[in-house]
């Protein structure tokens, strides 16, 4: 479980995240949204203890301020939103810089480090990629390889900074889709997403934010009005609900 | 689900730890003890290498083997030539593994061990015992100290200016403030050296680097520097591979990435100042030692900092044989070697750069 408490995030004078709090359950995919600038990132990173904060993280019931950089490594796995993926190292060798948290500081991999990426590869349909570089991967591939180095790592949150960037419709569906499925073992997602009517679909609840604040919280069709897009993306849209309960956010041409 | 599980045999990946092959770490063994062998019996006085062999062992007990050596060829041996490749041997090992280590924190395939003002701080160190010490003191022992000393300060002076322009997060602002006191310092030896013409000879040759008058003096003053540094950048070559993530991403897989990089680059200055008070200034090294093992071998650290040690180490013993035998009796300073072998080689790196990391 994460919780969130009145968190502020602030690069110098200006101030990217304000009183923001957020709790979430085993399972739980929780998807920030917002316009550009909106201070998505910057409450992910706090949430990976990249940037200092204000106000109260909990995880799994402890104060991320009193964990050392590596307890925190073990508890939440991000992905940025370009990661560095150098072209010579090969898929294997990659995932296993997801063990890093377990391996000390001035040693090497243990077995169970090597079975835990061989494991990570397996659920994401990577086995035979292994020794592969990074370089020859297509987008599609590259994002699921960065997907199981951050699911080496163990943690119960997952932390993804827009992790359908630069893949075609079908790539996203199938990563998002891949990400859904490792909810089933209790994992906790939170990431920020630019697609409405995707994050919609996937994630259990919706956080909107705007200039650092939270205007809107809930499942998506109490937050994806086109009053409130309209209000804090400053975009004509048309919104179209279908019987299950999806919800579908249309960009209209007003001009 | 066991029919599924069944149709997939090789379900389970092979995942390794990818570090030095035994072929490559036996061809680098190889290649660091040929050259000692060749360091050692390449000379006026040429000695056999059955007979170092011989040599070697003559002293250990129950073995009964008799150096086939006279008194004079003894004394070459073991008061000329062996001082001299076993610093050669250190200096070379400590500047590849410092420079793929300076390569690996700044995530700059052109980072060399003298990055952050090493060399110009030792140059000033060097350049002021030359003129204003060893004619004081009558001892031009005083020149590695003030070598060591110069870098260290230079060193320290960059770190300053670089933290003080934000550098803990950003690794740009260190490496400018590097080249800001490598500007300077150089200034400032340039300066002294033109006002004393007289020593401009001394200055220039130890300038220029070279193992001509190496003791086992300096070797016992460089080796326990250069072995603590090398053994702790060898111990880090894992976490080297972490910060090429970049170090927001080495930060969220639980790498305290200023403190590492700070020791690191500490451990390695360290070093590369002991390195260079006894043996001046070699171009080059840092460089296309770590390349050549990014080309041949592997880019990882795991394999590009053991390695860099153990070939820097044959290679600069095998440059100093060059620079003592090309125009024999005179010898080449060994940083000009280095840099007409090093220049056209890092030509070939350069066009190659596809794989530079």
């Amino acid at each position: 479980m994460i919780e969130l408490e009145d968190i502020q995030v602030r690069f110098g004078a200006t101030t990217a995240v304000r009183a923001l709090s957020l709790k979430a359950e085993a399972g739980e995919w929780v998807a920030l949204i917002g316009p550009n600038g909106a201070g998505k990132t910057s409450a992910l990173k706090a949430l990976a203890g990249l940037v200092r904060f204000e106000g109260r993280i909990a995880v799994a019931d402890r104060d991320v301020r009193r964990l050392s950089r590596r307890e925190l490594a073990r508890l939440v796995a991000f992905v940025p939103q370009k990661p560095e993926t150098p072209p010579e190292l090969t898929i294997a060798e990659y995932v296993l810089l997801g063990r890093t948290p377990y391996i000390s500081p001035l040693g090497g991999e243990r077995r169970s480090d090597l079975e835990a990426a061989a494991r990570a590869l397996q659920r994401l349909d990577l086995a035979g990629f292994a020794a592969r570089r990074l370089g020859s991967l297509s987008g599609g591939e590259l994002q699921r390889t960065v997907l199981a180095r951050a699911l080496a790592q163990e943690a119960p949150i997952l932390l993804l900074d827009e992790p359908t960037t630069s893949l075609d419709l079908g790539r996203q569906q199938l990563v998002l889709e891949l990400v859904d499925s490792l909810r089933g073992d209790g994992l906790i997602v939170v990431s920020t997403m630019h697609d409405l009517t995707l994050a919609g679909q996937f994630a259990d609840r919706l956080l909107l934010l705007d200039q650092g604040a939270v205007v809107a919280e809930g499942a998506a069709a109490e937050v994806l009005s086109a009053p409130n897009v309209a209000a804090h993306y400053g975009a004509s849209v048309r919104v179209v609900e279908d019987e299950g309960g999806g919800v579908f956010v249309l960009p209209v041409r007003t001009r | 689900m066991a029919a599924v599980d069944a149709v997939r045999p090789e379900a389970t990946p092979r995942v390794a730890a990818r570090g030095v092959g035994l072929g490559w770490s036996l061809a680098a063994a190889a290649f660091l003890l040929g050259s000692l062998v060749v360091g050692l019996s390449v000379g006026p006085v040429r000695i056999g290498p059955g007979s170092i062999v011989e040599s070697v062992l003559s002293p250990i007990p129950f073995l009964h083997v008799h150096s086939p050596l006279d008194a004079v060829e003894h004394a070459v041996l073991w008061q000329l030539r062996a001082p001299r490749v076993v610093l050669a041997a250190l200096v070379g090992g400590m500047l590849a593994v410092a420079g793929s280590a300076y390569q690996g924190v700044f995530r700059n395939p052109l980072a060399d061990p003298y990055l952050l003002g090493v060399a110009g701080g030792a140059g000033l160190g060097a350049t002021l015992a030359i003129v204003y010490g060893v004619a004081s003191t009558g001892t031009d022992a005083i020149v590695p100290l003030a070598a060591f000393a110069g870098a260290i300060a230079a060193v320290v002076v960059t770190y300053a200016l670089g933290r003080s322009a934000g550098a803990v997060r950003t690794t740009g602002a260190l490496v400018l403030a590097g080249v800001t006191v490598a500007t300077f310092t150089a200034a400032v030896q340039t300066f002294v050296q033109q006002r004393h013409t007289d020593v401009l000879q001394n200055v220039y040759s130890w300038l220029l680097g070279g193992f001509s008058t190496s003791t086992w003096r300096d070797v016992a003053i460089a080796a326990p520097y250069i072995l603590a540094s090398s053994l702790v950048l060898v111990l880090h070559r894992r976490v080297l591979d972490v910060l090429s993530l970049g170090d927001e991403e080495a930060a969220s897989l639980g790498v305290d990435v200023a403190r590492t990089r700070l020791v690191i680059v500490v451990v390695a200055t360290l070093g590369t100042a002991a390195a260079v008070a006894v043996s001046g200034l070699i171009a080059f090294v840092g460089i296309i030692v770590p390349h050549t093992i990014r080309l041949l071998v592997s880019t990882s650290y795991r394999a590009v900092v053991p390695l860099s040690l153990v070939v820097g180490a044959g290679f600069l013993v095998l440059t100093d044989v060059l620079a003592r035998t090309v125009l024999s009796p005179a010898e080449l300073p060994i940083g000009v070697v280095t840099a007409f072998f090093g220049a056209p080689f890092f030509a070939v790196v350069l066009r190659t750069s596809r794989t530079m990391r």
